[in-house]
């Protein structure tokens, strides 16, 4: 079904192909379906699509209602409104009821370069897991981001789904079992272990083929599923090597980075987190600028790798 | 629409015994929404024992009609109502709010039968009915959804956004009942924040409006009939109401929104609920 690199594209498509056989997928949407790609949907069902105006706290709630009745809602926004916005929405009416809705964090991380700090999601995960119930999501390509959306709708639970709005590369083998909760190794290495989400994958992958240039084995694995993370996996990925980093276009404080330390505190293997800083984002008239300025690109991931190593 | 003597002579009582079950529920010392839960009783009554489809031996029936608390915390005069009804053992009345019981301070719908979606942090009730409310409609559904808010939680933004969207989707099978008993958690509401014009403000958002003396039962069995007549939109019924209602000590009084009774206003109270049970059978 998948007809681009777009994993917004992809997304929408997928509940389009799934919305045909399963009439209890529902989309709300707060005026950016554009953006989203949830107007696909809209398109083609339109008694099941909800425009709700620009106001993300009823949405989330109306979809808690939508739920109740065994409809399996999709709301969709930029990330830093799906899951800020209506925080305490998602909070009451849904996760404490553990309820099968389906959020959408569209332009996440610092995807959407151009519209700047109140537009860039760095936080975004740290407020998603620390919800009871809550499934966090981070797909690396438009491949997973299939697999990962018709898992969503096979899955009960309330879910949260972060999708970058630029086009990436497809890293993963489309014919690959997918999980939620499963981490899968994209490199195999023996020095060190990456373990990467979203677009920090690819990077993570490329900083590998730099560093086996120059004799340093590097191990990645992507962790599309935030939460639950799987310990055991975790563990499992760093016996033999020399040290761990985690890469993520999200906060250092809260995001993938603090719950892999969290998990590992008993190895006592030398970690490092690399992420955005205790800071906003920035505009700029394209993605490399930011990603070079908060220190995301695969050259950085590839001197911190070097770094550690060394220590 | 004409209602029996009969009929409202019987959801009269049941209003008694509604209150009489909350009292059952904060004996002396035990901190309790007395103020709201007792305010919006009558409605209730007429709710649960009369204008509601419900099946109280499947509380998850898929033809019921729901009632969602947006204001939480008045849930006594909820469980009130389902201990009436026998959705669970009377017991419980006298564990609300304790770790061994199954009713929890603010509705929990995983812990209490009948209690429809987790409410508690005002402003958000009146959006979950309005989704339960597209649901039902998607599946041609004929149920209805109830929504009761307070008078002060309309001052949360997101009861205004549900407002405009069920306009928007001409959600006819939601009625919005609005406890408007003037007194919220530390005043009035005219001292803490006063909002005005809230029959005209419903009626510009696009709601059909009813305003209603609360108490008065043929007036409340009237106002939930018209609004399940009218299929143009959705219904807000205003009801005026007193805070604390039969209950002089407390009636009118913000110290009784959330508040341990001492032991001779509980003797007094019950006296309340002796007197009104013999004005009724008179």
């Amino acid at each position: 079904m998948r007809t681009s690199d777009s994993l917004r594209k992809t997304y929408g498509e997928t509940l389009v192909e799934l919305g045909e056989k399963n009439t209890d997928i529902v989309m709300l949407e707060a005026d950016l379906g554009n953006s989203t790609m949830s107007s696909l949907f809209g398109n083609v069902y339109p008694e099941r699509y909800f425009q709700m105006g620009i106001a993300e706290q009823n949405m989330a709630s109306v979809a808690a209602g939508l739920s109740l009745t065994g409809k399996i809602p999709f709301i969709n926004s930029f990330a830093v409104f799906a899951s800020g916005r209506a925080y305490d929405q998602i909070r009451s009416s849904i996760t404490i009821a553990n309820l099968n809705v389906k959020i959408c964090g569209s332009s996440a991380g610092l995807s959407d370069f151009g519209d700047g700090k109140t537009h860039q999601s760095i936080d975004d995960i740290a407020l998603m897991q620390v919800l009871p119930h809550m499934t966090v999501l981070s797909p690396c390509d438009a491949v997973e981001t299939e697999q990962m959306v018709k898992a969503m709708v096979e899955t009960k639970g309330p879910m949260y789904i972060r999708i970058n709005r630029n086009d990436l590369p497809v890293v993963t083998d489309p014919n690959s079992e997918y999980h939620i909760g499963k981490m899968t190794r994209v490199v195999e290495g023996s020095d060190v272990v990456v373990f990467a989400t979203g677009i920090m994958v690819q990077q993570s992958m490329q900083a590998a083929k730099l560093l086996l240039e120059e004799g340093i084995s590097v191990r990645v694995v992507n962790v599309s599923t935030i939460k639950p993370l799987d310990t055991e996996a975790l563990l499992g990925f760093c016996e033999g090597v020399k040290a761990v980093v985690t890469a993520e276009e999200h906060s250092i404080i809260g995001g993938l980075g603090s719950t892999v330390a969290g998990a590992l505190s008993k190895t006592r293997l030398p970690l490092d987190l690399i992420g955005v800083d205790d800071r906003y984002g920035t505009s700029a008239e394209n993605y490399t600028i930011l990603l070079k300025h908060y220190g995301l690109e695969s050259e950085d991931v590839a001197s911190r790798i070097r770094a550690i190593l060394t220590v | 629409m004409e209602y029996s003597e009969e009929l409202v002579r019987e959801l009269k009582r049941k209003a008694i015994q509604v209150r009489a079950n909350i009292l059952e529920m904060i004996p002396p010392g035990k901190v309790g929404h007395l103020g709201g839960s007792t305010s919006i009783a009558d409605v209730m009554a007429a709710l649960y024992f009369h204008t509601m489809r419900i099946n109280k031996n499947n509380p998850k029936d898929p033809g019921r009609d729901r009632l969602i608390m947006s204001k939480g915390h008045a849930v006594l005069v909820q469980y009130a109502c389902l201990a009436e009804l026998g959705y669970f053992d009377r017991s419980e009345l006298g564990k609300v709010k304790t770790f061994a019981g199954i009713l929890q301070g603010h509705p929990d719908m995983d812990k209490t039968p009948g209690i429809e979606a987790v409410t508690g942090s005002l402003g958000q009730g009146l959006s979950v009915s309005l989704g339960v409310a597209l649901g039902l409609r998607l599946d041609k559904s004929d149920s209805r959804v109830y929504a009761i808010l307070g008078d002060g939680e309309l001052a949360e933004g997101q009861i205004w956004e549900a407002a405009m969207a069920a306009a928007v989707y001409k959600a006819s099978n939601l009625t919005a009942v609005i406890d408007w008993n003037g007194v919220q958690a530390t005043s009035t509401t005219a001292e803490i924040f006063p909002i005005a014009n809230l029959v005209e403000k419903w009626r510009a958002f696009g709601w059909n409006v009813i305003e209603i003396d609360g108490h008065d039962m043929i007036q409340v069995l009237l106002a939930l009939d018209a609004a399940k007549a009218y299929t143009q939109g959705p219904t807000a019924i205003l009801a005026h109401t007193i805070k604390g209602k039969c209950f002089p000590f407390a009636e009118g009084k913000a110290k009784y929104h959330n508040a341990a009774m001492n032991e001779e206003e509980y003797t007094i109270a019950w006296q309340c609920i002796e007197n009104m049970k013999r004005e009724v059978e008179a």
